[in-house]
C-alpha cells in the first residue's frame, strides 16, 4: 500500500513500571479508501482494564489488532510497553512476546491436544524445557479449571471450554498485557459466564487488559474505563457507570439503547 | 443400547427401520427387486456379470496354456499357444518372459541384485508408511536404503560385477523414477506453495507463479524430450550427464509443479485465525509453518495428493519415448520375438496388475491413513 509510512525506526526502550502499557497516538488505517481508524490515541496505563465497545464495523477489532500487529498501521505511532511498533521484526517479536491475546474464534490448534496447544509457545518461542512447560500449562489449565481435558483434542472440547483453554494458552506465555478480541461472541448464553468468570478473575490479579466486548455487565463489574467507539474514531471514554448513565453523544446514546433492547 | 442419557435423563431411543441394517435378502428386496423396472434391470445385468465372469475364468484359468516346450535350438514351442488362441490365455509367455519384463536387460546371473533392490524399495515404502516411524530418523533410513539400492544396481564394488546404467530395465527403473521422482519433489513443492502464498517477498512468488505456470503449461513428453535431446548440446564438450538422472530431474520438476497447487489450495482452505494465533504468540514464521499451518494443510490434501502420486507412479512410463527401460517399456520389448509376438493381451493383463497393486496400495493406504487421523481428532 502506497500510504505506509512509519515514523520513526528505532526501537524505543523505557523502563518498565512508569511507562504505560499501551499507547496509541493519532494512529491511522486505510483498506483502500476506506479510512477505517481515524486519529484514534488511547492510552493505558500498566494494569488498567480496558472495555472497548461500539456497533460492528466501528473499528474496535481492527484497532485491537493492530496493538500486536496482526494489522498494520499506516499513520501515528503505537508504543507497547515502552516498544515502538515498526517495520522492525525484532521489536515485534518483543511485543509479541509480553502481549497475549484471545479471539472471537478460538483458533485453537486441532491438531494438537490441549496440553501441546499451551506448551507449543512456551518451548518454542521462550525456549522453556519441556518438562517445566508441561508444569506451566497444567498450573493455568487449573486455573481456568479444565486440567482433566489436557489429553483431548480442541474439537472434543465445547465451545465455552474451548475459549477458556485458549485464554490459558496466552497465559503460558506469562504476558503483561492481554488483548480479547469479542471472546464470548461466538458462545452459547449458557458458556459465556464460564468465561467471563476466567476474565474478571484475571482481572482481579491485575492483569493489563483491553477487551473488546459488549457484555456491559462485565464492563460495569470490571473496567476501569470504557472506550465507544464508532466508525473508526473514539467517540467517548470513561469510567463505565459515567459513561453508561449520562452518555454525552447520541451515538452512544443510540448504541446503548441498540444494546439493551438486544438483552 | 436402547436408551441415552441427556443431563441425567433417560430418553427412550426409537429403533432403525429393519431395512438399513436387515438381512441381505431384505436388502436387496428394497433394492434390487422393488418394482418390474428394477426387477427386470436386476436380471438383465446379472446375466451380463456372469455371462462376462463364466468368458473370464474359462479364458484365464480353464483353457489357459501355463507352459510351453521349448525347441532343441532354445526358442519356445508356441504352437499349443497358437492353437488355443481366441478360447484360452497364453500365460506360458509370462512363464517364459517374467525375469525380462521385471528386470529387463540387466545381466541375468545378477538379477538378483535387482530383485533385492525391489524388496527393499517395497520394505522402505512400508516403514514410511507406519506412523511410529514417523520422525527424524526416518529421513536416515532413507539416505541408507537409498544408497544400497545405487550399490546394488551399479556394483563395481565388493566383488559384484559393474552394471552401466543403460543395461538397468524393468521395475526397478519404474521404482527408481516413482520414489525418487516424488521423494525430491514433494519438498520443492512444498517450498514453491508458500513462495507463491508470500505478501512479503513479490521476487519470490514471481518466481514461484513462472515456475507453476511454465511447468505446468507443457506436456510431460516435452519435457522429456527437452531433457533426453535438447539438454546435452547447452552442456560443454565432453560432460555428459546420465539419461536416466535427466529423465529423473525432469520428472522431479514436473512433478513439483502440480504438487505444488496442490499444497497451495490446502494453505488456502486453512482459516486465516490459525496463521493469526501462531503469530500472536509470538511463533516465527517458519515454526508457524512446520508446527501449524503445514500439518493442517497437508492433511486437507492428502486426496489429491495421492491423486496425483498415483498419476506420476503411472507418468514414469512415458519415458519409453527417449529410450528408457522402465516396467512397460521391457514388457513391450520382450514380445518383440517372433515366437511370443501374438501374445502381448498377457503382457499388458500382467503389466496393468503390477501397476494396479502399488497404485491400490496407495488409495488404500492414504484413506487409512485419513481415517487414523480423524480419529485422533475427532472434529
Amino acid at each position: 500500500m502506497s500510504l505506509t509510512q512509519t515514523t520513526s525506526r528505532n526501537v524505543r526502550v523505557a523502563p518498565p513500571g512508569d511507562v504505560p502499557a499501551i499507547v496509541l497516538d493519532k494512529v491511522n488505517k486505510w483498506y483502500g479508501l476506506m479510512h477505517v481508524l481515524r486519529d484514534v490515541s488511547l492510552t493505558v496505563a500498566q494494569r488498567e482494564k480496558v472495555v472497548v465497545c461500539g456497533p460492528s464495523g466501528s473499528g474496535k477489532s481492527t484497532m485491537i489488532r493492530c496493538i500486536n500487529r496482526l494489522e498494520t498501521h499506516q499513520q501515528g505511532s503505537i508504543v507497547v510497553d515502552g516498544t515502538e511498533l515498526t517495520d522492525d521484526t525484532r521489536a515485534l517479536d518483543t511485543v509479541r512476546r509480553e502481549v497475549g491475546m484471545v479471539f472471537q474464534s478460538f483458533n485453537l490448534f486441532p491438531h494438537l491436544t490441549i496440553l501441546e496447544n499451551c506448551t507449543l509457545a512456551p518451548i518454542w518461542v521462550r525456549k522453556m524445557p519441556k518438562a517445566d512447560a508441561e508444569e506451566l500449562a497444567m498450573s493455568y489449565l487449573s486455573r481456568v479449571k479444565i486440567p482433566e481435558q489436557a489429553k483431548k483434542y480442541p474439537g472434543q472440547l465445547s465451545g465455552g471450554q474451548q475459549q477458556r483453554v485458549a485464554i490459558a494458552r496466552a497465559l503460558c506465555m506469562k504476558p503483561k498485557i492481554m488483548l480479547f478480541d469479542e471472546p464470548t461472541s461466538a458462545l452459547d448464553p449458557e458458556m459465556i459466564k464460564e468465561v467471563l468468570d476466567t476474565m474478571i478473575g484475571l482481572a482481579e490479579d491485575g492483569m493489563t487488559m483491553v477487551c473488546v466486548t459488549h457484555e456491559m455487565g462485565f464492563a460495569r463489574q470490571v473496567a476501569d474505563r470504557v472506550v465507544f467507539m464508532d466508525r473508526g474514531e473514539i467517540v467517548e471514554s470513561g469510567p463505565p457507570n459515567e459513561l453508561f448513565e449520562n452518555p454525552k453523544t447520541d451515538r452512544l446514546q443510540l448504541f446503548l439503547s441498540q444494546i439493551l433492547r438486544g438483552h | 443400547m436402547s436408551t441415552t442419557t441427556l443431563r441425567g435423563a433417560t430418553v427412550p431411543l426409537k429403533p432403525q427401520p429393519a431395512t438399513a441394517m436387515g438381512s441381505p435378502w431384505i436388502w436387496a428386496r428394497a433394492n434390487l427387486f422393488n418394482s418390474w423396472l428394477s426387477t427386470a434391470i436386476t436380471l438383465v445385468l446379472g446375466y451380463l456379470v456372469v455371462r462376462f465372469a463364466v468368458g473370464v475364468i474359462e479364458w484365464g484359468f480353464l483353457n489357459a496354456v501355463w507352459s510351453v516346450p521349448t525347441r532343441a535350438d532354445g526358442t519356445a514351442d508356441t504352437s499349443a499357444c497358437l492353437n488355443a488362441k481366441g478360447i484360452g490365455a497364453c500365460w506360458a509367455v509370462i512363464h517364459d518372459k517374467y525375469r525380462f519384463i521385471l528386470f529387463g536387460r540387466y545381466p541375468y546371473e545378477e538379477q538378483w541384485r535387482p530383485a533385492i533392490c525391489i524388496a527393499l524399495f517395497i520394505a522402505l515404502f512400508i516403514v514410511s508408511g507406519m506412523r511410529r516411524f514417523w520422525r527424524r530418523e526416518l529421513a536416515w533410513i532413507w539416505l541408507g536404503t537409498l544408497t544400497a539400492i545405487g550399490v546394488l544396481m551399479w556394483g563395481g564394488v565388493l566383488g559384484m560385477q559393474f552394471v552401466p546404467q543403460d543395461s538397468w530395465g524393468g521395475l526397478p527403473i519404474t521404482l527408481i523414477l516413482s520414489t525418487f521422482g516424488l521423494a525430491f519433489a514433494f519438498p520443492l513443492a512444498v517450498l514453491v506453495a508458500l513462495g507463491r502464498r508470500s505478501t512479503q517477498l513479490p521476487a519470490v512468488k514471481m518466481i514461484c507463479v513462472v515456475y507453476v505456470e511454465l511447468i505446468r503449461g507443457v506436456p510431460l513428453v516435452s519435457l522429456l524430450f527437452m531433457a533426453s535431446v535438447m539438454f546435452p548440446l547447452f552442456l560443454p564438450e565432453g560432460i555428459n550427464i546420465d539419461k536416466l538422472l535427466r529423465a529423473q530431474i525432469a520428472i522431479i520438476l514436473f512433478a513439483a509443479a502440480y504438487l505444488a497447487e496442490v499444497i497451495r489450495a490446502g494453505l488456502q482452505a486453512l482459516p486465516k485465525g490459525q496463521g493469526e494465533a501462531a503469530d500472536a504468540l509470538g511463533l516465527s514464521y517458519w515454526q508457524k509453518t512446520a508446527r501449524i499451518i503445514l500439518p493442517q494443510a497437508l492433511r486437507l490434501v492428502i486426496p489429491p495428493l495421492v491423486n496425483t502420486f498415483i498419476g506420476f507412479f503411472k507418468d514414469t512410463s512415458l519415458v519409453l519415448i527417449i529410450g528408457i527401460f522402465d516396467l512397460l517399456t521391457a514388457g513391450k520389448v520382450a514380445i518383440s520375438e517372433p515366437a511370443w509376438q501374438s501374445f502381448a493381451t498377457e503382457i499388458y493383463i500382467v503389466l496393468a496388475l503390477v501397476y494396479f497393486t502399488f497404485c491400490f496400495a496407495m488409495s488404500k493406504y492414504s484413506r487409512g491413513l485419513e481415517r487414523d487421523l480423524d480419529r485422533a481428532r475427532s472434529r
